[in-house]
């Protein structure tokens, strides 16, 4: 197999390497590809770094603003609940 | 979002109407289907209208609700389609192919940046400007690779609950959640290249 064949068939591998979630098998090939595929190796890094960078914002509360709470009580017609 | 953290939530008494009930699965969800259309839509009052409009749908179909996904999973359902018929409403000249959830083979989404910013220090990774460049790409993305970014990645919800909540096969899931992130890193690359490019001059 040629090298860009091979880089071509690592992307569609390349969520289930970072989630952690392909078979032992296809995570040695890739893992062999890219020990000497400079281009793949930084791919699958900024990848790998991308979806924690997203996970990282996604992790923080996630608060409605008061505004916008009140209004959804109002217009659900539970205003009644919004001293809670 | 990790049901974990969510009240204990009776079925049975949303579905006989139950007012304390419904305040509750409210205030559970509020903030996650809120985020959710934010990040969908990149604008509040977009994102206010959607909530509501949720929350209204939930309210009249409970007793439907046949219980073949988690309550999340139904809710996130229901917003996902309330903004998407935003996005159609405000862009009519958008024809449904763009904006419906059918496949494209064929276009091409190898990298095509190679430049590695994984040794910037954290607090220049997630800087406020650099926040603000992490959602600004989102809003670039397509919208059905968006959604599904969106539900996998910043939501947490699995591929099988994505595909639940996007009635779309797993497959496909896997197939957009992979080009969004190629997408979103190619995005990034060019912005966290230029952070690297100005380190090196300083030094």
């Amino acid at each position: 197999m040629t090298k860009s064949v091979e880089c071509k068939s690592l992307l569609e591998s390349l969520s289930d390497y970072v989630d952690g979630t392909l078979s032992e098998e296809l995570c040695e090939e890739i893992q062999r590809h890219i020990a000497e595929c400079q281009n793949c190796q930084i791919v699958v890094d900024t990848l790998r770094k991308t979806v924690y960078l997203y996970h990282a914002t996604a992790s923080e509360p996630e608060n409605v603003p008061p505004k916008v709470r009140d209004r959804l009580f109002r217009s659900l017609n539970l205003e009644d609940y919004l001293q809670h | 979002m990790s049901e974990k953290l969510l009240p204990e939530l009776s079925l049975d008494a949303l579905k006989s109407g139950d007012r304390d009930e419904f305040a509750r699965l409210v205030d559970a969800y509020s903030g996650p289907i809120y985020r959710m259309a934010m990040k969908m839509l990149g604008d509040g009052q977009d994102a206010e209208d959607v909530l509501q409009n949720t929350f209204l749908n939930a309210f009249k179909h409970i007793r439907s609700f046949e219980e073949r996904s988690s309550l999340a999973t139904w809710l996130y359902r229901i917003a996902v389609n309330e903004a998407l018929m935003m996005i159609r409403k405000q862009r009519p000249e958008t024809s449904l192919t763009d904006t419906n959830l059918e496949d494209d083979e064929g276009e091409d989404y190898s990298p095509v940046q190679f430049v590695d910013w994984c040794c910037l220090p954290e607090g220049e990774l997630l800087s406020s400007e650099a926040r603000n460049r992490l959602d600004q790409a989102i809003q670039r993305l397509p919208e059905k690779l968006r959604i599904v970014f969106i539900l996998r990645d910043l939501e947490g919800l699995s591929i099988e609950e994505t595909s639940q909540a996007l009635n779309l096969g797993q497959t496909a899931v896997k197939t957009r959640l992979l080009r969004a992130r190629l997408n979103l890193r190619e995005q990034l690359s060019s912005y966290y290249g230029e952070r690297l490019r100005d380190r090196s001059k300083a030094k």
